[in-house]
């Protein structure tokens, strides 16, 4: 159900990712997804990793202050409305959304999207009761 | 633990009444003035230039007569002209790295070296160590004084010294584990990197035997103090010393930790106006001037430290009648100039480790923007403050510029940088870089 995510600060220059997939490399760890968010100072890199507890050692024994946080995914249909019915039900219950992104598996019906809430717990509960399709890390990784 | 400290003989000159203790000054800066006079040129032209001869050196006071000596002084007469003693009677030579140019060059005699062992000793026995101690010295050896000086003071005391010298981190926390290590002296800089370091090799810096931490060579916050004595269970105290007077050693701090004792049977201490050289009463605080009352082989008289204190002639709890120096946290030397407002290092560093969770790495950039001067701080985050999120990490970063310009006056770009991606110091760490001189900009 959720999703652990490693996200790291880097700074905004050239060679700061190349440091991070070289250690994961290094390490043989694959990268599934990744998002890189940028400001003039410091960007900030997220993965989802399957073995992510071994990427989170390979990187903190290189040194580098890696943030574990939970995301959840959620499938999504390909229809116009898929995404706002999600949006909707978290809205209607005071839950924001600090930041999405697309998962690497999708298909011509259904998209997945990985969501970092304020609260994921209850968005949990919130969206399965609306029957809404939650993907767990077996099932994700698996399907890849 | 207790704050009472083992009584060690030495140690007696630390109790002798303030009138006993000036009549010794005033003996032996007599005989340090003579010598100087008549067995270095230099000197006794700058004596000639006041219009003072020895002999005008009647009481203890009559120092304010002399003239100064400055680090340039020392540059100018390279490597062995204000040594007074021929070069058969000098045992060792030290010298210092200067930023720009020549080292320079201190000597000692037997006698010299003998004294420094004494004042160490006496220093690490008001602090509560004693023979039983293992002393890890990580201090580098070599040409600068920490590591050799720390190493003969500690034997002297008895205790058994482990003489790892600086770098080799994981060595270093190794050989804490492994030998026992009670005390550990280096820079406080060193020091929070061996505890990052222990943190990371799954080491707990609390569960170690180590008990003290002499930290010196460089200037350090109270709040530094904090931060170390929160992450270990060590006390963590101050040694005061400059090479040019002998080394470390010249104060240190005891078990009470409310300002260094300065060993004034051998360095007199006066604090002066820095700008128009006026001797201040106790209390006042000025530049730290330092006169050696023992050392032979190279006597320095009346010498400017560039170091801001004052000098507190209360009576400390521990019983010791020598005067104490307020802790050291400014040298004028590291001060700059931004937009017209005086910064100390320091005070970066005490907005910095005022933030929850803090953040003692940092390094200071001054750069020069279209005729503006910028400060940046360049500040390594921990796992603590890491964010996942853009608005995390700008409101650390603005809490942190909040805080600094409160405390500076100043505004600062605030940078996060990965762990371990500053400078490392094993020996005195440059917490300010100034680019503003290399792109000279025309008026």
């Amino acid at each position: 159900m959720k999703l652990k995510q490693l996200s790291l600060v880097i700074p905004n220059e050239p060679g700061a990712l190349v440091r991070v997939c070289d250690v994961l490399k290094k390490h043989s760890v694959n990268i599934s997804t990744l998002t890189l968010a940028d400001t003039a100072n410091f960007g900030i890199l997220r993965l989802i990793i399957q073995e992510w507890e071994e990427g989170l050692k390979a990187l903190e024994d290189d040194g580098l202050v890696v943030k574990v946080s939970d995301v959840l995914a959620i499938s999504i249909p390909h229809v116009p409305g898929g995404l706002l019915k999600i949006l909707e039900l978290l809205n209607e219950n005071r839950i924001n959304v600090e930041y999405m992104y697309g998962f690497s598996l999708s298909t011509r019906e259904r998209s997945v999207q990985l969501f970092r809430l304020d609260d994921t717990d209850r968005a949990i509960e919130v969206l399965e009761q609306a029957e809404v399709y939650l993907l767990d890390p077996d099932e994700l990784f698996q399907k890849e | 633990m207790a704050s009472k400290t083992v009584f060690n003989p030495i140690s007696a000159p630390d109790y002798l009444p303030p009138e006993q203790l000036k009549e010794l000054q005033t003996t032996r800066l007599r005989q340090r003035v003579t010598e100087a006079y008549e067995k270095v040129p230099f000197f006794r032209a700058k004596m000639e230039d006041l219009k003072v001869v020895p002999g005008d050196i009647q009481k203890i006071e009559d120092i304010a007569k002399l003239p100064f000596s400055v680090k340039k002084d020392l540059r100018d007469t390279y490597p062995f002209g204000l040594f007074a003693q021929p070069m058969n009677r000098v045992v060792r030579v030290h010298a210092s790295s200067g930023t720009t140019g020549k080292p320079i060059v201190v000597g000692y005699n037997q006698r010299d070296i003998d004294v420094w062992k004494e004042v160490i000793v006496r220093g690490l026995v008001s602090a509560g160590l004693g023979p039983d101690d293992v002393i890890q010295v990580s201090y580098g050896y070599g040409l600068f004084t920490g590591g050799l000086g720390l190493h003969y003071g500690a034997e002297a005391l008895g205790a058994t010294v482990v003489p790892a010298s600086g770098g080799n981190t994981h060595r270093q926390i190794m050989l804490m584990k492994d030998f026992g290590v009670t005390a550990i002296c280096c820079t406080p800089s060193y020091f929070i990197h061996l505890i990052d370091k222990a943190q990371s090799m799954g080491v707990d810096m609390k569960t170690l035997s180590l008990r003290f931490g002499i930290f010196g060579a460089e200037p350090w916050t109270q709040e530094m103090r904090r931060y170390i004595e929160a992450h270990t269970a060590i006390k963590a105290l101050d040694i005061y010393g400059l090479s040019e007077i002998v080394g470390p050693g010249v104060a240190m701090e005891c078990a009470e930790q409310d300002g260094s004792h300065i060993f004034e049977d051998h360095f007199y201490p006066e604090i002066i106006n820095p700008d128009t050289g006026e001797v201040l009463p106790d209390g006042e605080e000025g530049e730290l001037v330092l006169t050696t009352l023992s050392k032979e082989a190279m006597p320095m008289i009346r010498y400017r430290t560039r170091d801001i204190t004052s000098l507190n002639s209360e009576r400390c709890s521990c019983g010791r009648t020598l005067r104490r120096i307020r802790r050291i946290t400014s040298r004028s030397d590291d001060m700059f100039i931004i937009r017209g407002v005086n910064v100390f290092p320091s005070q970066i560093e005490t907005a910095l480790l005022s933030i929850e969770g803090t953040l003692p790495h940092y390094q200071i950039i001054l750069r020069r923007e279209n005729n503006l001067d910028t400060l940046e701080v360049q500040v390594e985050i921990n796992a603590q403050l890491a964010s996942d999120t853009v608005s995390g990490i700008t409101a650390l970063e603005k809490r942190i510029a909040k805080n600094l310009e409160q405390i500076v006056g100043i505004h600062a770009i605030i940078k996060l940088v990965q762990p371990e991606t500053l400078q490392r110091s094993e020996g005195k760490i440059q917490r300010v870089s100034d680019l503003r001189n290399l792109n000279p900009i025309s008026q």
